[in-house]
């Protein structure tokens, strides 16, 4: 049984230090994205021009957590690619179906005029 | 002892399971690419989410004007205003906020999980899996009250036409706006709910795995980075939850 209970001698041997300055670093980049989101959420009037502000900063959002926590900026070039491309067709999909339902807004309201 | 050690002995031929595509374990490949076929039904979730709303009438007056109509689209500040132990008080998407903090933060415990276990620090990584199993509970429990208050509804509730009220929400009429509108609420938080729910269900066999030392007899935490981007990939989908439902 250890006697000893301080936990760096209990493990001395084998265990490196943690490294988690770039975690936090990558957590307290996604706190600030987010409070800068609430700060154009409460100053700015609704429109197009906050909608792309609150876009932008998910897709920053979106990029330190899959980059950082889900390690991908350090995986091969391949995945990384394989990974990205489907889901830029799916961004195609997002800007055909958006004007899709503009459009079906239009016909119902302008059709019996 | 040879028969063993020839078994143990790793396949180092191109095509007998020596070669690793994308230089990146099986496991994890296969996570990457489920994760991606998951993302693609969040994403048409989402997108279904806009289609709905482009082919609804925008609310058009001030927003200090707003009131709750079928007629339009609600604006989701003005549904997402509650906090739990101020009832009536008007505090837009302070809970949402929190929620979205307890998540990132369990992101957090999440990578320092996997942290420890690339330095086979098998104390660190029960204790940074217990962190997040406790954060992914907290928010289960918040996103418990939040459907609560959504179905429960407001004291004002919406006045229709005919001058009756209706209080809340199910599928077919709510107080908020088209019944559209509560239905993807309650399918696309309730998918990301369901997401949660599974991860802290994967992160509870991995915790029990870790106590009775499993992959410490294996040499490797792999399990735990894998179930890791799962949990990662649950906090990205909140990401943009967050922001297509919540803030647009």
């Amino acid at each position: 049984m250890h006697t000893n209970h301080s936990h760096d001698f209990d493990n001395a041997v084998d265990i490196p230090k943690p490294q988690t300055k770039a975690i936090w670093k990558t957590f307290f980049i996604l706190v600030a994205l987010t409070a800068v989101e609430f700060l154009f959420a409460f100053t700015m009037d609704a429109g197009t021009a906050r909608n792309a502000i609150f876009i932008i900063l998910t897709i920053f959002k979106a990029f330190y957590i899959v980059a950082e926590f889900m390690h991908l900026k350090h995986e091969s070039k391949t995945l990384i690619w394989s990974i990205i491309i489907p889901m830029a067709l799916v961004v195609w999909l997002m800007v055909a179906l958006l004007s899709e339902g503009s459009y079906y807004f239009d016909s119902i309201t302008n059709y019996f005029k | 002892m040879s028969t063993t050690t020839t078994l143990e002995t790793p396949n180092t031929g191109t095509w007998d399971g020596g070669n690793e595509p994308l230089k990146a374990s099986y496991g994890k490949l296969m996570m990457w690419f489920f994760l991606l076929s998951d993302a693609f039904t969040f994403g048409a979730l989402l997108i279904v989410y806009g289609l709905s709303r482009h082919s609804h009438l925008p609310y058009a007056g001030k927003p200090e004007d707003f009131v709750f109509s079928t007629e339009w689209w609600p604006i989701p500040e003005k549904v997402f205003n509650a906090f739990p132990g101020f009832h009536g008080v008007d505090l837009p998407l302070a809970f949402v906020a929190l929620m979205t903090m307890i998540l990132i933060l369990s992101s957090v415990t999440m990578v320092l999980a996997v942290e420890a276990g690339h330095r086979m620090d098998k104390k660190d990584v029960q204790k940074w899996l217990l962190w997040t199993i406790l954060f992914g509970s907290i928010f289960l429990g918040c996103q418990a009250w939040e459907w609560a208050h959504f179905i429960t509804g407001t004291d004002e509730g919406m006045t229709l036409a005919d001058g009756s009220k209706v209080f809340g929400a199910n599928l077919t009429i709510n107080q908020y706006g088209p019944a559209l509108f509560a239905d993807l609420f309650f399918f696309i938080t309730g998918f990301h709910g369901t997401h949660v729910t599974s991860g802290v269900v994967l992160l509870i066999m991995v915790f029990i795995n870790t106590v009775n030392g499993v992959y410490h007899k294996r040499g490797h935490y792999e399990m735990v980075e894998k179930v890791g981007l799962y949990w990662h990939f649950v906090d990205l989908v909140w990401v943009f939850v967050f922001t297509f439902f919540y803030l647009i």
